[in-house]
């Protein structure tokens, strides 16, 4: 799931039958400190949500489950509305700690890593 | 699944009725050297984790389904443990 804000509305006429009824939302990603991040992207709705609002969403298969009976073409769905977000600031995040310090290989693990994945 | 660290929780009073009774957490994804990856998430809690907290998270359908035991419902990223460690061979990070 990810954390939005709902900016806007779609209209759409001629659409898929099973998506008839249901209400498309303009979101805007949101990072935990509510700043703006990423492209908006359309989700239908399960929860009645207004512009102004702040929400989540899932993404996949399961958005449609939201909608279960009707199970609409859907890739994304708003499924909750979001009173507060409270977040705590971790002072350090886990020393390392180097308890026995073993001779590691040189230059070990300092540099920033550039892969997308750490795997 | 991802590392990721919970840096968060959120409220919501209207929600999808697969989510209540769950925490709602908000987890930063995490690289090997621990720094942060990407943008934050939204997951359900399926192992009462806490703010602060090195855990794993699922981020596809099926496997947050079933960690919360919830099949068929709209949910598709779950805590679904802690990482006390994680061993790496010299020069992987």
């Amino acid at each position: 799931m990810f954390l939005g804000r709902v900016v806007g509305c779609v209209w759409s006429t001629v659409k898929n039958r099973n998506l008839e009824g249901q209400r498309m939302l303009v979101i805007q990603p949101l990072t935990p400190e509510l700043a703006n991040t990423g492209q908006r992207l359309i989700c239908t709705d399960c929860t009645g949500a207004g512009a102004g609002e702040l929400i989540y969403w899932v993404r996949g298969r399961e958005a449609s489950y939201a909608l279960l009976p009707a199970e609409p073409a859907t890739d994304t769905t708003v499924v909750a509305i979001v009173d507060s977000v409270h977040l705590k600031s971790v002072a350090a995040p886990e020393p390392p700690a180097p308890a026995a310090p073993t001779p590691a290989p040189a230059g070990r693990g300092r540099k920033p890593s550039r892969k997308a994945s750490p795997c | 699944m991802l590392i990721a660290r919970v840096i968060g929780e959120l409220v919501a009073t209207q929600k999808h009725p697969s989510h209540e009774g769950r925490k709602i957490l908000m987890v930063q994804p995490l690289n090997l050297d621990g720094t942060d990856r990407g943008v934050a998430l939204v997951a359900l809690d399926a192992v009462d984790a806490g703010v602060g907290d090195k855990v794993l998270v699922v981020t596809e359908g099926f496997g947050a389904n079933t960690s919360v035991g919830r099949l068929l419902q709209p949910i598709d990223m779950a805590v679904i443990g802690f990482i006390d460690h994680i061993d790496l061979l010299p020069g992987v990070c």
